[in-house]
């Protein structure tokens, strides 16, 4: 029996991260790097990007070998798979864009170690079909990217006063040139990503009911 | 078929691992030109640093090649000496004997006359440290200096690489009236030396600041015949 390539179901395995079974704010998987990367914009994009391509390449190449792969070694066998991915997306991002590889550092290789990519790969990929695999994949990336770019979008602008490395609070605003304004220090630091973090759960939740604990 | 024997197991684990380190390994081969071009590029972007030229890395290659007008290599002795300064791996240069080693020089052309930019590398708490100093032609002042490091503590040791401590570098002299190098003191404010030759280190980084003046001094003391070359 085939199945349309857009049905409803797997509609959901693209909405679902993004939304009420979002990999951050509901599993709380993957915190480390959403509070590392997330002081500008630009970082914080291309880590949601890279982490969105492994996870659903990982989902699709896991989906395929899920028939062969011996149970034994399944677990290293993913984690191959993972790091393979990790180190390729390395060397295009040094070769591509140099200076938010730089920015990055050792948070790329990190990818190996985020929890939601293992998840994916053991939960989902390993019992389904290929085109549902990418779609979870593409879904949990999403899902992790979004919470990102929210996080991140909030840093930049209080912390620095740009947006993707473009000012947006005039400069004529700060105190050091005559004006009333000044940038707040701490939303650089990791802290303030915990506390964002955890004010777009409370939103989240409040909003949806099904979210909340008794 | 039996996907949990041990033989398939095996065979699966090995065809797996070769069949991964040749994808990796071609992946690196063909990106290593594009890479190797970025790092080249903020090679440059440093160097230009050092006389106080912005670059983006957009342009950073067009003024390099507008106003680095030489690069050579001299030697211990203040030769000049076959091969390309910009390939200089320092790293490999400073575990040869002082006499042995290839010391690059970089000649900048800027509104205030040329500029003589040496590469410096030493050590500094955690890992190496390294930057470009640029010196006037009268082979003495200061004119501007950069440094990078690779993993000193992030608003202790790694300050060295922010503008407030490379600023103070800027009109410093490294030789005494009577012609002795002194190079350049990184100081506690308890120390006492000479203004001219000292600018402050970094409160609570003073292993990196002084692993920083140990380099200067080192470095320094290999231009040495370079230095008393050019100053005749």
């Amino acid at each position: 029996m085939s199945e349309a390539l857009f049905s409803r179901k797997n509609i959901s395995l693209l909405s679902g991260p993004i939304g009420s079974n979002n990999p951050i704010t509901v599993q709380v998987l993957g915190i480390c790097s959403a509070l590392a990367v997330t002081a500008q914009l630009k970082p914080a994009f291309v880590m949601a990007v890279s982490v969105t391509v492994v996870v659903a390449f990982g989902n699709v190449i896991i989906s395929l070998l899920r028939n062969t792969i011996p149970n034994r070694i399944r677990i290293i066998v993913q984690l191959v798979v993972i790091a393979a991915l990790v180190i390729i997306v390395d060397q295009f991002l040094k070769a591509f864009v140099y200076d938010v590889s730089k920015q990055l550092s050792v948070f790329v290789g990190l990818i190996i170690t985020n929890c939601i990519l293992m998840g994916r790969l053991e939960a989902f990929a390993l019992a389904n079909k290929p085109w549902p695999s990418f779609l979870d994949g593409i879904g949990n990336g999403a899902g992790y990217g979004l919470i990102l770019i929210i996080i991140a979008f909030f840093r930049e602008l209080l912390g620095s006063g740009t947006l993707w490395g473009f000012r947006i609070i005039p400069e004529s605003w700060y105190i050091a040139n005559g004006g009333f304004y000044s940038n707040n220090g701490m939303m650089i630091l990791p802290p303030m990503a915990l506390i964002t973090v955890g004010v777009i759960i409370w939103i989240q939740r409040s909003r949806n009911s099904k979210l909340q604990e008794k | 078929m039996d996907t949990n024997g041990n033989k398939y197991t095996f065979i699966y684990a090995s065809a797996m691992v070769i069949l991964v380190a040749a994808i990796l390994a071609i992946t690196a081969l063909k990106l290593k030109p594009a890479q190797q071009k970025n790092i080249d590029i903020e090679k440059k972007q440093n160097i230009l640093a050092s006389v106080g030229i912005a670059s983006t890395f957009a342009d950073a290659e067009s003024i390099y090649a507008e106003r680095i007008v030489q690069s050579y290599i001299v030697d211990f002795s203040g030769e000049q000496i076959e091969g390309n300064a910009f390939d200089i791996d320092l790293k490999s240069e400073r575990a040869k004997p002082e006499t042995d080693r290839k010391l690059p020089v970089y000649e900048c052309k800027t509104d205030e006359g040329t500029k003589y930019i040496l590469p410096v590398y030493g050590a500094g708490l955690w890992g190496p440290i390294w930057g470009y100093v640029a010196v006037n032609d009268d082979m003495n002042t200061l004119y501007g200096a950069v440094f990078a490091h690779a993993g000193e503590t992030p608003g202790l040791g790694a300050e060295i690489s922010t503008s407030a401590f490379q600023k103070p570098f800027k009109g410093k002299t490294i030789f005494d009236a009577s012609g002795n190098l002194v190079s350049i003191i990184v100081a506690k404010s308890s120390e006492t030396a000479p203004a001219e030759h000292k600018v402050d280190g970094i409160s609570g980084g003073t292993i990196t600041s002084k692993g920083l003046q140990t380099m200067l001094l080192n470095d320094f003391t290999t231009y040495k015949a370079f230095f008393t070359k050019k100053k005749q």
